[in-house]
């Protein structure tokens, strides 16, 4: 459970000039999947404020193991890593208690899904997801094996770099975030359709996971750290005077 | 120079990609690999309120229902309280009921179900009411960041007339996209609410 200091609040407006736009024609899924008209602006109320509470008990003890979570008959194939890091607020602050989910494909470049039909063989030995939540500073690690880039149709020729999706869920539902964490060094990262959804360099570069050899463990397994930032709780020092509905259509 | 504000940027949203149900949903999509599964049954034995099941299609520009998309929802108890600690109001938490749920739609017709109780009225900002609604949000293949709306009820006209959220909607034609329709299907309760991505149906989404 969060700490009972944790502070509770409206959230910060997002700032979407970080975040790729709905309509991004370069991917080419998102032509029709994209809403055409504007979003509507909501002030935070308790249904964006409070969200769903995971607790410890409802994860298995190797949800957070990749490595051992799905071994059948052995280990499976590829490069062992950790990978740990932080969530964040905006605020700066670790967010404790935060479920962070996790998928990706295996050594090959191969997703245990029936709708994937790559080349590169399914391992028997590897599930490809865990969670975990984080602790109380906002810390949370898990370990796999290192992820293998794969072909998709988009254009014939484009291939997504090595990745690990992520799921965030914090306190509150206006905080809840889907990304994708990409490795340092991969030189597919700068080509990738769905990366150059997002407009800024800066955010690009906020999701890549650099290699954190202090994090290894020795002779066992190297580690990357990806950190997570989310919405953070606005100051609300004064409260507007101003009725919600008075300036909704002043330009 | 001035001063330099230290708050710090928000992770890049990316789609949840095609294989979305292995990480959120691995149990739903026939993989079996953790324990204790999420899933898409809010209500317990024990939850007190009425009964309902949510259903719905998510559907593209073309009309063609997403048959890869994942939704959750979150919702306020039958006495109209969220089970977190920011909800002050007076009124009872339900134990036997978190109001958070996740469904993918099936992989051939693109159908996606909640079995939930309705919620009470919460009180909204300024102490306004609003009039019973779940959260919904949408992730999938082609959608670059999650898709914010909230599903209100036929069968709550007046509630529904005076709430603050819809009200904010200046085109009222579009209000009813986020009005879901009672059925009585063999004595059960089921709301419809298809959501409309695109074209003259599209769904009002929030930037919450």
């Amino acid at each position: 459970m969060p700490e009972d200091s944790v502070q509770y609040g409206e959230f910060m407006q997002r700032d979407r000039t970080i975040h790729p736009p709905a309509y991004t024609p370069q991917y080419k899924t998102s032509v029709l999947r994209s809403p055409q008209k504007s979003l509507i602006a909501l002030q935070n109320s308790l249904s964006e404020i409070t969200g769903p509470i995971f607790r410890s008990d409802e994860l298995g003890p190797l949800d957070h193991d990749l490595i051992m979570n799905y071994a059948k008959d052995g280990l499976p194939i590829g490069e062992r890593i950790v990978v740990h890091g932080c969530v964040y607020d905006e605020n700066g602050r670790g967010v404790p208690n935060a479920l962070v989910e996790v998928w990706q494909a295996n050594a090959g470049g191969r997703y245990r899904h029936k709708k994937d039909s790559y080349i590169a063989p399914i391992d028997p030995n590897f599930g490809g997801c865990g969670r975990v939540l984080t602790d109380r500073d906002g810390h949370y690690v898990y370990r796999t094996i290192k992820p293998g880039p794969y072909p998709w149709r988009n254009s014939v020729n484009d291939w997504r770099p090595a990745h690990i999706h992520y799921g965030v869920s914090g306190s509150g539902w206006a905080q809840r975030l889907i990304t994708q964490m990409y490795f340092e060094g991969d030189p597919l990262i700068a080509s990738c359709p769905i990366v150059r959804t997002i407009p800024s360099e800066a955010a690009i570069r906020q999701l890549i996971a650099p290699l954190d050899k202090n994090a290894a463990i020795q002779l066992d397994s190297l580690a990357y750290r990806f950190d997570i930032v989310i919405r953070g709780s606005r100051a609300t020092w004064f409260e507007s005077t101003v009725s919600d509905d008075d300036s909704m259509q002043r330009e | 120079m001035v001063n330099q504000l230290s708050y710090f940027k928000e992770s890049a949203s990316q789609t949840a990609g095609p294989y979305v149900h292995i990480g959120l949903a691995p149990h739903a999509a026939g993989f079996d690999i953790f324990e204790k599964n999420f899933s898409n049954v809010l209500a317990g034995p024990d939850t007190k309120g009425e009964r309902i099941r949510i259903e719905g299609r998510v559907i593209d520009g073309s009309g063609t229902p997403l048959r890869d998309v994942l939704l959750e929802i979150w919702q306020a108890n039958a006495a109209g309280k969220y089970n977190h600690p920011a909800d002050r109001q007076k009124k009872p938490i339900d134990e036997t009921f978190r109001g958070w749920g996740r469904a993918c739609s099936d992989f051939e017709t693109g159908v996606w179900a909640f079995e939930t109780v309705k919620p009470g009225v919460v009180t909204g900002r300024k102490g306004r009411p609003m009039a019973p609604h779940v959260n919904l949000w949408i992730v999938a293949r082609g959608i670059n960041i999650g898709l914010n709306t909230r599903m209100y009820f036929s069968d709550e006209e007046k509630a529904n007339a005076a709430d603050p959220v819809l009200n904010l909607i200046e085109w009222e034609v579009r209000r009813k996209t986020l009005i879901g329709k009672r059925e009585e299907r063999g004595g059960k309760i089921a709301y419809k609410f298809d959501i409309h991505l695109q074209g003259p149906e599209e769904t009002v989404f929030f930037d919450v």
